[in-house]
């Protein structure tokens, strides 16, 4: 059975699963029931100065019968006095000798108040400090939060104030609203932190009211930003998170990231271990479900990496990153085409009409006699079961027209019916980067590339 | 009274709109879809169906009107395991789409709110007559009012709405679904003459001369007898479901009732008798499970409800006492060679005769051929009235569609619809054609 247990820059934890900072770790209590239910640890939802809260603060974003594939809130850190919060950090550390319990921070942008705070935290016997320079509303109009996690400079200044106090690990938390996510990582290195996390949550407006105008959700009339979470956020997290890995200088510190973003399932968690994450946090799932996810996270990881005979989560951590690359290095002589399996196909032509509406034309329908047909070629007085079963064209590939754009292959609703083949295109390896040094005016001229392309018998239909 | 069992108010509940987004939401909205292929009236199912999970409700409805105006009647009444929901391609691995209770859904939204769905039309001074306010006739009248045809039903009957509004039970349709429906046809400018019969209320020389066109959607006609003694005490089947219609409190169900008949009409026989009260109903048929013409899931809802059956068997002879039905004597039969239906044809068992307890006996075994045929002396098929492939008659301008010209393939109330539909099409092209 493989081994889910973490060090995270010295934060030990049993499994690398933890609740986000955000509002299920809002109390002692939930935290309690939250390791109760198996979580590795948790990063309490952010202490700092006093603030209050408004109602219909959650928005969702649903589709096609699926809620809350995204989430946008504009609660504050916790409205919970500091006492009290200290108190219980204290109390569930006590109580959870094994779990990992991080405190979230956020203080006015000065150094006396960011001393305080970490001494506070440390005299809990917290086992580490994440430094929330992420929250997009409320506090960063207060020059807190994403204020500080998008200008690298306040992120260095304040981190290098924390590290000058700080006796435990410190993860400095990133946000993601912020053109180029390397810049306040580098910063957070060049201060000293012990470890990274990413990504808070997005800028968004979750929706407009059709019935009143007014925007979703309605707090009093009014409603605005805030910060975006839940499954729909995923890919923009791991291309984050997989930017942090491929910087030179983020890499060369070897700072562990904590990550998050979208993580639903033992799967998400896969990705995110593999493209470098040395621990997962989860909120919106949790929200959405409850703290007994926990037991599939864990449960689906270990028996996945029990199969792929792996049998600690560090031999996971970063395993993908070497296969991160961008255009310039992909080779434009792979080629991969569509093939649909006819015995698989439920004939539900969608793949024929985004083809052919939206791709590249080179499917058809084929009737029973193997013709070539238009859709809706059946006769008005066609109709019955049998007929519309049995009349049914199949939809096929015409590879040599194929460029192999993949849109059929992720639009067709059946498991492992469309397969991408790899087919050889009798063409030499060649990038783009490769192209632009050695052939320059093939990409910068249009009538040269038409001769390159005769030459090297590259068909575009 | 809470016990389902025990009432012919309509079966399955509306959907709520959470069931409804679900259910649209797992459609996967297939391109030239076959269920479309697969309805007669050729519903653009995925389009109507997108637009329920986009909440776009007045046009999910009008999508379904557009191919097919009796949309409430067909979402409840079509055999949809056979067509639409039976082409469905998650029908092979998951369930199909609810696509009639979806329709339903949709159809409620607008008769619920008295929403009409089309504008009127610019007059074109053209006159249609119409005789049957059935589904093909108000298929035919609305498609043409659409066009801007002045339309006139004449229909025989005190109500409209045909079959549905008489002989559907109301457990499957409720008549104010069917009333609500030709109230929608009257609003797009369709007027109905009821109690008025061709032939004794008006002529088919006074139709031709007041009238640019004529359709006929004049259904079938009476049970046939079935010719044996005591046949005067054996109740019409379609008399029976209208009385449980029309006037269900004065409905005396028997004790033991025997149905003669195995299609969906006598399905819908046996189910009034076990709801309102029998103790045993047995349905009598002829030949086997395999021949009878009931929809197989008509037949595994009848078993469900406790009905017995009584296969390869004949009925000769009704014994009474004192004037009332005590039983019904039958023959056993056994089934020989293929028969001009085309199914084996029943032969009597000599000497097999027994006796079914029965103190009320319904006979459901089909219709008459349409007498108006032979009255205007239209060529025919088989009985039925013969048309074209633009549903014109013999007689040139006269038209018909419906149960009356359906020589070949199951009468059914979708396929009557598409019958208006076409033969209004036809009809227009025609009247547009001559200016």
């Amino acid at each position: 059975m493989a081994d889910l247990s973490i060090n995270f820059a010295g934060i030990r934890s049993p499994n690398p699963f933890w609740l986000a900072s955000a509002p299920p770790s809002n109390s002692g209590m939930q935290v309690h029931r939250a390791f109760e239910a198996g979580w590795g640890g948790a990063v309490w939802k952010t202490i700092g100065p006093p603030v209050l809260n408004v109602s219909n603060r959650y928005g969702a974003w649903s589709y096609g019968g699926q809620k809350m594939l995204g989430i946008n809130n504009v609660e504050l850190i916790s409205d919970r006095p500091l006492d009290v919060n200290l108190r219980e950090i204290a109390e569930i550390k006590r109580t959870w000798p094994d779990r990992a319990v991080i405190a979230s921070a956020m203080v006015e942008s000065a150094q006396s108040h960011w001393h305080d705070i970490i001494r506070r935290i440390q005299d809990t016997g917290a086992d580490g400090i994440e430094l929330n320079y992420g929250c997009p509303h409320g506090m960063s109009e207060r020059g807190m939060g994403s204020a500080v996690g998008q200008v690298p400079e306040y992120c260095e200044q304040i981190t290098r104030w924390v590290m000058e106090v700080a006796k435990i690990p410190v993860i400095v938390k990133l946000t993601p609203n912020i053109s180029d996510i390397v810049m306040p990582a580098r910063a957070a290195v060049a201060a000293g932190a012990n470890a990274l996390s990413l990504i808070n949550t997005l800028n968004s407006i979750v929706g407009v009211d059709l019935d009143t105008l007014g925007i979703t959700p309605n707090i009093g009339g009014k409603g605005g930003h805030g910060g975006y979470a839940g499954p729909a956020v995923k890919p923009i997290a791991l291309n984050m998170l997989a930017a942090l890995g491929k910087d030179s200088i983020v890499n060369a510190s070897k700072l562990p990231i904590s990550g998050m973003g979208g993580i639903t399932t033992w799967r998400d968690a896969a990705e995110f271990l593999l493209l470098g994450a040395g621990s997962l946090q989860v909120c919106t799932a949790v929200m959405h479900y409850g703290f007994r996810i926990v037991e599939d996270l864990c449960d689906g990881l270990a028996n996945w990496m029990d199969e792929k005979g792996y049998a600690t989560v560090s031999d996971v951590v970063g395993r993908s990153l070497h296969h991160v690359s961008d255009f310039n290095n992909f080779d434009l002589s792979f080629r991969a085409v569509a093939r649909i399996d006819q015995e698989k196909c439920i004939r539900c032509n969608l793949c024929y009409v985004a083809c052919n509406d939206t791709a590249h034309q080179c499917i058809d329908l084929i009737d029973n006699n193997g013709q070539v047909v238009q859709p809706n070629s059946y006769a008005v007085q066609s109709n019955g079961k049998e007929d519309a079963v049995n009349l049914r064209p199949t939809v096929k590939v015409r590879e040599e027209d194929c460029v192999g754009c993949r849109l059929c292959y992720n639009i067709c609703p059946v498991e492992d019916c469309i397969h991408m083949v790899e087919e050889p295109s009798g063409r030499p390896p060649v990038t783009w980067g490769q192209l632009s040094q050695s052939k320059r005016e093939v990409t910068e001229d249009w009538e040269q590339m038409k001769v390159y392309r005769e030459k090297m018998g590259i068909h575009i239909p | 009274m809470n016990n389902p069992l025990n009432t012919l108010d309509e079966e399955l509940p509306p959907l709520t709109f959470n069931q409804a987004a679900v259910e649209a939401a797992r459609c996967l909205m297939c391109f030239d879809a076959p269920c479309t292929h697969a309805c007669p009236t050729h519903i653009d199912i995925p389009k109507f169906i997108k637009k329920i999970s986009t909440s776009n409700l007045l046009g999910s409805a009008r999508t379904i009107l557009e191919s097919n105006l009796l949309g409430a009647s067909c979402a409840r009444v079509c055999p949809v395991q056979e067509l639409c929901e039976g082409a469905c391609v998650l029908g092979s691995e998951h369930n199909p789409i609810a696509i009639g209770r979806l329709q339903r859904y949709a159809m409620d939204f607008i008769y619920g709110k008295g929403i009409n769905c089309f504008p009127p039309a610019k007059l074109t001074g053209k006159k249609v007559a119409v005789i049957g306010a059935g589904p093909a006739g108000l298929s035919c009248a609305g498609e043409l009012a659409k066009r801007g045809h002045t339309v006139t039903i004449f229909e025989k009957r005190e109500l409209p709405g045909g079959l549905s509004t008489y002989g559907i039970i109301s457990l499957r349709e409720p008549m104010e679904v069917a009333l609500a429906e030709v109230r929608m046809i009257e609003s797009l400018g369709v007027k109905i003459e009821t109690s008025k019969e061709l032939g004794t209320g008006i002529s088919i020389a006074e139709l031709q001369a007041s009238f640019d066109a004529v359709f006929l959607g004049v259904g079938l006609g009476a049970t046939p007898a079935l010719g044996i003694p005591g046949e005067e005490r054996i109740l019409d089947g379609l008399a029976y479901i209208e009385q449980s219609k029309l006037d269900p409190s004065n409905l005396v169900v028997g004790r033991d009732v025997v149905v003669i008949g195995a299609g969906n009409t006598a399905i819908d026989c046996a189910t009034v008798a076990k709801r309102l009260g029998a103790t045993n109903v047995t349905m009598v048929y002829r030949r086997t499970e395999k021949e009878m013409t009931a929809y197989p899931h008509e037949y595994e809802f009848i078993k469900r409800e406790g009905v017995s059956f009584s296969f390869l068997t004949q009925p000769v002879r009704l014994h009474t006492e004192i004037g009332s039905p005590k039983s019904l004597e039958c023959l056993r039969m056994s089934l020989g060679p293929i028969d001009e239906s085309g199914r084996p044809s029943p032969r009597p068992v000599p000497g097999s005769e027994f006796s079914l307890p029965a103190d009320q006996i319904v006979k459901a075994i089909g219709q008459e051929k349409p007498s108006v045929a032979s009255q205007l002396q239209l060529k025919t098929e088989k009985g039925f009235i013969q048309v074209s492939d633009k549903f014109e008659t013999s007689l040139p301008g006269i038209y018909a569609g419906g149960d009356c010209i359906r020589a070949r393939g199951a009468a059914s109330t979708v396929m009557a619809v598409q019958d208006g539909k076409l033969a209004a099409l036809a009809i227009h092209e025609r009247l547009v054609a001559n200016g």
